[in-house]
C-alpha cells in the first residue's frame, strides 16, 4: 500500500476546514439552507469569507483539551484547600450568584445559537467558525458551572441556576435578550451576539467580573476567566469579521445591519446595567466604577470602532447618547430596585458601609450625594429600626427589555420615564424611546413577551402569593433578603471567627 | 414595520390579552416623586371594581409603608390616567372611569414629594 504523502500547512488547513463540507447533488442550495435569505441579507460569494485564525479542527481539539486539563486541576486544588475562605467577604459571593444565574445560561444559549448558524449558513468558512464557537460556548457553560459549584457547598443561592433562569422575574432580562436573537435568523443572531455583545460590549461583562474576582480573592473564577479568554478573543475577531463580510457583500445589507446594531446595542446596554450595579455595589474591593468603565470601553473604544466602520456607512448605534446621559444614575437606581425587591431575589442585598458610600461620592460627584446617598442612609436607618424596606407590589416591566420601569429622565432624576404604544387594541409600556422603537419595528414578535409579573397573575407560576412563586422558582428561605440577616453572613462570621462588630460590612 | 419571518403571515399569541387574567384586567399604579417605590406596581383588578376601592384597598397595599402616606389629603390628590390628567368618579367602575386593561394610573400628591422633599 502506498504511504499517504504528508500534507503541507496549506493543504492541511484546507483539508481540516473547508473540505469538511460536502457538495450536494440531488437537492438545491435553497432546499438545504432554507434560513439563508429571509432576513434580506445578500451574500454573493461565500468563498470571500476570511478565516482570521487559520485554526484547523484537529488543532482546535488539541488546544481546548489542554485548557480543560489545566482548569480542572485548579478546580480540584480549590476544593482541597478550602479556597472559598479566601474571598474578601461573603458579600462578594452575591456577584457570583448573579453571574451563575444570569450569564452562565447565556453561554449555553450561545452554544445553541452558533449550532443553529453553523447549520444555517451556506458557506463552509462560516460553518466551521460557528461550529468552533458553539463548542467553545458549551465549554464555557460547563466550566462556569463546575467552578462556581465549589461555592455552592458553602453559600446559598447557587443551587439551581437553569431552573431559575427559565422562571425568575429578573432573569427574564438576560433570557429575553438571548431568545430575541436565537429566535431571529442566523444573520441577526450572529450580529447580535458576535458583534454587538461580544465585540462591542463584552469587555464590560468579562472585565468587571474577572478583575473583580482577582481583586476579591476568587481564584476559581479567575481561572475560568483565563481559560475562556483565548476563546473570547477569537469570538471578538469573528464578530468584527462577520460585520465587515456582510457589508462588503452587498450594499443592500447596510440598513438591515445598522438596525440590528441599534437594537442589540440598546438591549445589551440595558442588560449590562446589572453588571454595573455589581461593579458599584457588590464587589467589596472595587475595580472601577460603572461610569469609568462605560467611558473607557464604550465612549472611547466603542467610538473608535464605529469611526473605523464609518467607511462602510455604519454609524454609532442609535440612542447611544442616552446611555451616556444615564451613566451617573443607572447603577444607583438599579441597586435600590433590587434592594427593595430583595425578598424576591436569589441573592442578598445591603446598604454599603460609610467608606463605600464615600467611594461612590468620589466616583459620582454630580449625583451621588445629591440624590442617592440620602436614600441609602434613610434605608439603613430604617433597617436598624427593624423596618427593612421591601416593596410589597409586583413591578411594572418594560415590554422590551423586561426590566422594571425604574429609569428616570437624566435631566429630571425624580421623574420616571413612561412610554407606551397601542398595538392591536392593547397597550404596551416601555422604559425608553429605544425600547419602544424596538417593539414598534417587530410588534408581532415583541407582543409575545413572557413578562413574569403578568404570568404570575395568569396563574402560571405556582400560585398567587409571593411564597408560592418563590417555591416555584426553587428559592429557599435562605436565598434572598437582607445580607446582614443572612445565613451566608452568619456562616462567614463563624468560619472566620468574627464577632458581629468586626464584620466587614 | 413588520417582523421578517421565515414564513408568511407570521403572528403569535398576545400573551397578555385580557382574556388570560381570569376576569381581571391589569392596572399599573405609580406614585410620582416617591422613588422609594422604584417603579409602578401591577395589579389584577376586576373592571367592575369602583374607583374608590383603588383608593381604599389597592393604594394602601402598595404605598402605605411610605411616611408620606399618612399625610395624604385625598381631596387634593391629582391623578393621571395613561398620561392625561383625570378626575375619577369614585363610585363608578374602573371601566366607566376609562381605566382599561394595562392602563397606567399615576398619583400626584401636591406638597408631599418624598422624604425631605427629595423625590424618594
Ligand atoms: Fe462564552
Ligand atoms: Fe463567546
Ligand atoms: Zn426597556
Amino acid at each position: 500500500m502506498e504511504q499517504a504523502k504528508k500534507m503541507n500547512m496549506k493543504e492541511k488547513y484546507n483539508a481540516m476546514t473547508g473540505d469538511l463540507a460536502w457538495d450536494f447533488s440531488y437537492k438545491t442550495e435553497a432546499e438545504i439552507f432554507p434560513l439563508s435569505d429571509f432576513e434580506g441579507i445578500k451574500i454573493e460569494d461565500w468563498s470571500k469569507w476570511q478565516d482570521p485564525f487559520r485554526l484547523t479542527m484537529d488543532a482546535y481539539w488539541k488546544y481546548q483539551g489542554e485548557k480543560e486539563r489545566k482548569l480542572y486541576a485548579v478546580i480540584d486544588a480549590f476544593g482541597q484547600n478550602n479556597a472559598h475562605l479566601g474571598v474578601t467577604d461573603a458579600r462578594y459571593i452575591n456577584a457570583l450568584k448573579i453571574f451563575l444565574t444570569a450569564v452562565t445560561p447565556l453561554e449555553y444559549g450561545a452554544h445553541r445559537g452558533f449550532a443553529m448558524t453553523g447549520r444555517a449558513f451556506p458557506g463552509v468558512g462560516a460553518q466551521v467558525a460557528s461550529q468552533m464557537q458553539s463548542i467553545d460556548e458549551l465549554r464555557h457553560a460547563q466550566t462556569q458551572l463546575h467552578t462556581i459549584s465549589q461555592y455552592n457547598k458553602y453559600f446559598d443561592g447557587l443551587h439551581d441556576p437553569f431552573h431559575m433562569f427559565d422562571r425568575v422575574w429578573y432573569l427574564s432580562v438576560p433570557k429575553s435578550y438571548f431568545e430575541d436573537a436565537l429566535s431571529a435568523g442566523p444573520f441577526e443572531f450572529i450580529t447580535a451576539i458576535s458583534f454587538s455583545f461580544e465585540y462591542v460590549l463584552t469587555n464590560l461583562l468579562f472585565m468587571p467580573f474577572m478583575s473583580g474576582a482577582a481583586y476579591n480573592g476568587d481564584m476559581a473564577t479567575v481561572n475560568f476567566g483565563f481559560s475562556a479568554q483565548s476563546d473570547e478573543s477569537r469570538h471578538m475577531t469573528l464578530g468584527l469579521e462577520v460585520i465587515k463580510f456582510m457589508l462588503e457583500q452587498h450594499p443592500d445589507n447596510l440598513p438591515i445591519i445598522q438596525r440590528w446594531i441599534d437594537k442589540y446595542f440598546w438591549r445589551g446596554y440595558r442588560l449590562l446595567g446589572i453588571v454595573g450595579m455589581m461593579m458599584d455595589y457588590m464587589l467589596p474591593k472595587r475595580v472601577m466604577s460603572w461610569k469609568e468603565g462605560w467611558e473607557m470601553y464604550f465612549e472611547q473604544n466603542g467610538k473608535m470602532l464605529f469611526d473605523d466602520l464609518a467607511r462602510y456607512g455604519i454609524t454609532m448605534p442609535k440612542f447611544w447618547e442616552q446611555s451616556v446621559e444615564e451613566k451617573e444614575h443607572l447603577t444607583h437606581q438599579l441597586w435600590l430596585t433590587f434592594y427593595s425587591y430583595g425578598h424576591a431575589a436569589a441573592f442578598h442585598t445591603w446598604i454599603p458601609d460609610d467608606s463605600e458610600l464615600d467611594w461612590l461620592s468620589e466616583k459620582y460627584p454630580n449625583t451621588f450625594d445629591k440624590y442617592y446617598r440620602p436614600r441609602l442612609v434613610y434605608l439603613r436607618e430604617q433597617e436598624k429600626l427593624g423596618k427593612r424596606f421591601y416593596n410589597p407590589s409586583l413591578p411594572q416591566l418594560c415590554q422590551t427589555c423586561q426590566i422594571p420601569m425604574v429609569y428616570t429622565d437624566p435631566k429630571n432624576p425624580t421623574k420616571r420615564v413612561y412610554r407606551e404604544t397601542i398595538y392591536n387594541g392593547d397597550r404596551f409600556h416601555f422604559c425608553s424611546d429605544a425600547c419602544k422603537e424596538i417593539f414598534e419595528h417587530e410588534p408581532e414578535k415583541m407582543s409575545q413577551a413572557w413578562l413574569p409579573p403578568h404570568q404570575i397573575f395568569q396563574g402560571n407560576c405556582g400560585g398567587a402569593t409571593i411564597p408560592d412563586v418563590l417555591k416555584h422558582y426553587h428559592f429557599t428561605e435562605n436565598d434572598g433578603g437582607e445580607f446582614l440577616h443572612s445565613r451566608d453572613n452568619a456562616n462567614w462570621n463563624l468560619w472566620k471567627g468574627l464577632t458581629p462588630d468586626e464584620e466587614a460590612a | 414595520m413588520a417582523v421578517k419571518a421565515a414564513y408568511e403571515n407570521y403572528s403569535g399569541p398576545n400573551r397578555d390579552a385580557v382574556e388570560n387574567f381570569h376576569g381581571n384586567q391589569l392596572v399599573y399604579l405609580g406614585w410620582d416623586e416617591h422613588m422609594m417605590f422604584p417603579c409602578a406596581g401591577v395589579f389584577p383588578l376586576p373592571p367592575q371594581m369602583p374607583f374608590g376601592a383603588i383608593i381604599k384597598e389597592v393604594v394602601p397595599s402598595a404605598f402605605s409603608l411610605h411616611p408620606d402616606f399618612a399625610s395624604i389629603d385625598w381631596g387634593k390628590v391629582e391623578w393621571l390616567l395613561d398620561g392625561k390628567s383625570f378626575n375619577p368618579t369614585l363610585d363608578k367602575s374602573l371601566e366607566d372611569n376609562g381605566v382599561n386593561h394595562k392602563s397606567l394610573i399615576r398619583m400626584i400628591t401636591p406638597g408631599l414629594n418624598g422624604i425631605n422633599n427629595s423625590g424618594f
